[in-house]
């Protein structure tokens, strides 16, 4: 199973600027209470954990359940004070891992 | 009356739980919801005030839910928002989702979608740098619910 993700970061921004990023991870979020077609109970499985270093500093973490919907999706914000990069790091129940990244240019 | 047992009755209040609910079936979820902020804050009943839940009134479908969260914090190093814990009591699974914020956050704000298996109050607890608890809630009226037979 691929985890399709989109990263909505702005390209660029000023010095001391708070910026809205958004994600969005193609995930079942499994709850572990859905049965499948032969009434089995599907094993839960959800994106447990996701973080979002910037410039290699951990600036958010979240911690997810079953309560959170298939395909979730979040928006947070970071204060930037220096161009970079975002990288994102997640990982499911199952082990799997996903990761994405992305650039924005400061100036002023 | 102890200030801890005090807070917590005014933040009852301060939710408006479910009118239909007889007096004792409403002592016991009262219980419940204590019992599990203390689980999730480490002992301590978070005060009231601070924390923003937005949500609609009427979510049409429980399996995705908007939900914004906002703290009134100034988010600089000596006063910000450390974490944030969504809490949604009838579900299966009462917690949700923690969020971990800090200076460097700017803005105390998350958005996401959530799962909601039964109208209910959607609970959100902040802890804040210096250590204290708060609270708000809002009351989420879903008309079909993120049933647990999918």
């Amino acid at each position: 199973m691929s985890m399709l993700s989109r990263i909505q970061v702005p390209a660029q921004a000023r010095r001391g600027d708070v910026v809205p990023i958004r994600i969005a991870i193609q995930h079942p979020m499994e709850t572990g209470y859905r049965p499948d077609n032969f009434g089995r109970r599907i094993t839960k499985n959800v994106i447990n954990t996701l973080t979002c270093r910037y410039n290699g500093v951990e600036v958010f973490r979240a911690e997810m359940g079953s309560g959170v919907s298939a395909n979730p999706q979040l928006q947070f914000y970071v204060r930037v004070e220096a161009g970079g990069e975002f990288v994102f790091d997640w990982v499911d129940d199952s082990g799997q891992r996903g990761s994405e990244r992305a650039l924005i240019a400061v100036t002023g | 009356m102890s200030s801890d047992r005090r807070r917590f009755l005014l933040s009852c209040s301060a939710l408006a739980l479910s009118p239909a609910l007889t007096p004792l079936a409403q002592a016991q979820q009262n219980q419940q919801r204590v019992a599990l902020l203390r689980e999730v804050t480490g002992g301590e009943v978070p005060n009231m005030g601070r924390v923003l839940v937005d949500t609609p009134p009427l979510a049409d479908n429980g399996h995705s839910v908007a939900l914004r969260i906002v703290v009134d914090s100034p988010m600089t190093p000596a006063e910000h928002v450390r974490r944030i814990t969504v809490l949604a009591e009838r579900n299966p699974r009462p917690v949700v989702a923690s969020y971990l914020l800090g200076p460097w956050s700017g803005r105390a704000e998350i958005a996401t979608r959530i799962r909601l298996a039964d109208i209910q109050d959607v609970l959100a607890v902040a802890q804040l740098s210096d250590g204290t608890w708060w609270m708000g809630g809002a009351h989420v009226v879903v008309t079909e619910l993120a049933c647990l037979e999918g």
